[in-house]
């Protein structure tokens, strides 16, 4: 019972990192379409930029969400955006660019894994609760709702959610859809660079540091229905419980198949996620 | 204003217009009408730059618009109402103007213009457009069109599939605007409303335009005969 306990936050931390990345993902795969094998490279951009900005661990939180999102950008101006409608060909072109972009971080930083030394307000935690692993489901929730306001308050959230719920129609009302999608992507990408710097408080970075839950990621936006907030956050938890516990109670690779299993055996009952979609992905 | 000169497009290898031409005068109404499967939507989506030209050119205003993207084409003074009174679902009534009069960089005042001439819309601004009756989506998507403030209209049947009461006020609507001076393309399957709105009309058949002419032609037995499904 007390093991069982204890793994809790270490559960609920792996899933808040999982919301993270899959609030990314929610933008560019739930709502565009676009699966991109590169998103785990932006987290990974996003730790070192934590590991580049020692003793300054909430500004590379903002610092790495505008990276990332550079990258982001730039990856749908250059390529994607010449592939939208042809998932497989994005799929390719996106995981070679994930293939360049950790051998780019083997040059710049090593191969091996750098630790990065999390501020010393995050030392120490309540009972079984850490500060770091608090810090981290905070921050998710911080981002979920701020994704939120943004899509339901703010003019361009307005813009996005017509361009995503019906792109034609966006087009012929006078909304410049390419904008859009630039900035969907930058926003998606940039909260690949939050994650990334979450990472950093709980283990090492390395140029593969994304790979590990890229998977998961799309599973929990999977799982919890394209392009909705709801299901992401309540699929990452459970995914992020179901995680840690597996691997608690068996091995990490063990509790991969696990999750996976899981996760195909629930799509068999719901195929369309927690939540249902209406929103039209590109034609 | 609006001119169309031999227009040539289709989806993919499969051609469906075959040199398409017309003009729109400044406000005049004019009503594209054949059988289904004609290029009638074909043709509005092409003129919109929603479906690449192959060949021909589309001016406005004396300018040659052929490559331009759609909203690029909005800002010029062009709005478009497509077919299947489509609105944004998940917005509110409120929400679906907002966005376009957003995106047009237009005064709020627009928006007030366009519920004048749907009043039917102002009770139902805070629900969710994805609820509303097919008529009341259609109302929607003719005032989201008209806040853009535009000087030429297109409609794609936008009496398609609407219940009775509601396809008089479409049609009134669109007279009143057409006759407060507003250019029109509009097309409409019924030969009664296209009789009494129209000013000039053309008539397309597998790509071409087959007949075209004075409203009051439409009377005309070989005209009734290419609209026969
Ligand atoms: N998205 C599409 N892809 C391929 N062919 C299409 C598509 N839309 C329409 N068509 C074809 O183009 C032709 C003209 O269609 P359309 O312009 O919609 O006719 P209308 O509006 O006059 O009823 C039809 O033969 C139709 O099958
Ligand atoms: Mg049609």
């Amino acid at each position: 019972m007390e093991a069982f306990v204890n793994q809790l936050p270490i559960g609920l931390s792996i899933g808040a990192v999982l919301l993270l990345i899959a609030l990314g993902l929610t933008f560019t795969f739930g709502q565009m379409g676009v699966i991109n094998m590169a998103h785990g490279e932006f987290i990974m951009a996003g730790a070192y930029t934590a590991f580049l900005l020692p003793g300054l661990f909430v500004p590379s939180l903002v610092v790495a969400f505008f990276v990332a999102g550079a990258m982001g950008l730039v990856l749908e101006r250059l390529a994607i955006r010449h592939f939208y409608g042809r998932p497989l060909d994005t799929l390719l072109l996106t995981w070679g660019v994930s293939l360049v972009l950790q051998q780019l971080a083997r040059d710049l930083f090593g191969a091996p894994n750098v630790q990065v030394k999390a501020p010393d307000w995050l030392a120490g935690g309540i009972g079984i609760l850490p500060y770091n692993r608090l810090f981290i489901m905070g921050l998710a929730i911080a981002s979920v709702v701020g994704v939120w306001l943004y899509l339901v308050r703010t003019k361009h959230g307005r813009r996005m959610r017509a361009v995503m719920q019906n792109r034609r129609l966006a087009a012929t009302s006078g909304i410049d859809t390419g904008r859009v999608d630039m900035l969907t992507f930058f926003i998606g990408s940039g909260l690949a660079g939050i994650a990334g710097v979450a990472l950093t408080l709980v283990g090492p970075v390395g140029p593969s540091l994304g790979t590990y839950y890229i998977v998961d990621a799309f599973l929990v936006v999977v799982a919890g229905g394209l392009g909705q907030l709801r299901g992401a956050v309540l699929a990452a938890a459970g995914l992020g419980l179901l995680n840690s516990y597996a691997e608690f109670w068996s091995d990490a690779s063990l509790a991969k198949v696990i999750v996976f299993a899981a996760v195909i055996a629930f799509l068999q009952f719901r195929p369309q996620g927690l939540f249902t979609v209406r929103s039209r992905a590109l034609s | 204003m609006l001119s169309v000169r031999d227009l040539e497009s289709g989806y993919g290898r499969a051609r469906v217009l075959f040199g398409v031409s017309l003009t729109v005068e400044p406000g005049e109404l004019v009503c594209v009408m054949g059988r289904n499967g004609v290029g009638k939507t074909t043709l509005l989506d092409t003129v919109m730059g929603v479906l690449p030209v192959t060949s021909g050119t589309v001016t406005f205003d004396g300018r040659d618009i052929t490559r331009l993207k759609p909203h690029e084409r909005v800002r010029l003074g062009i709005a478009y109402v497509p077919q299947g009174h489509d609105t944004f679902p998940q917005l509110s009534v409120l929400g679906n103007l907002q966005v376009t009069l957003e995106a047009s960089k237009g005064s709020p005042s627009a928006l007030d213009e366009a519920l004048d001439v749907f009043p039917a819309l102002k009770p139902l601004l805070k629900r969710q457009a994805g609820y509303l009756s097919g008529g009341q989506q259609q109302q929607l998507a003719i005032a989201r069109a008209l806040v853009t403030r535009p000087r030429m209209l297109i409609l794609d049947e936008p009496t398609e599939g609407i219940q009775p009461s509601i396809i008089i006020e479409i049609e009134e609507a669109i007279e009143r605007l057409h006759g407060s001076g507003l250019s029109v393309l509009l097309v409409e399957q019924y030969v009664d409303i296209a009789l009494r709105l129209a000013d000039r009309f053309v008539i397309l058949d597998a790509g071409r335009v087959v007949r075209e002419g004075e409203a009051r032609e439409l009377r005309g037995e070989e005209v009734q005969h290419l609209l026969a499904v």
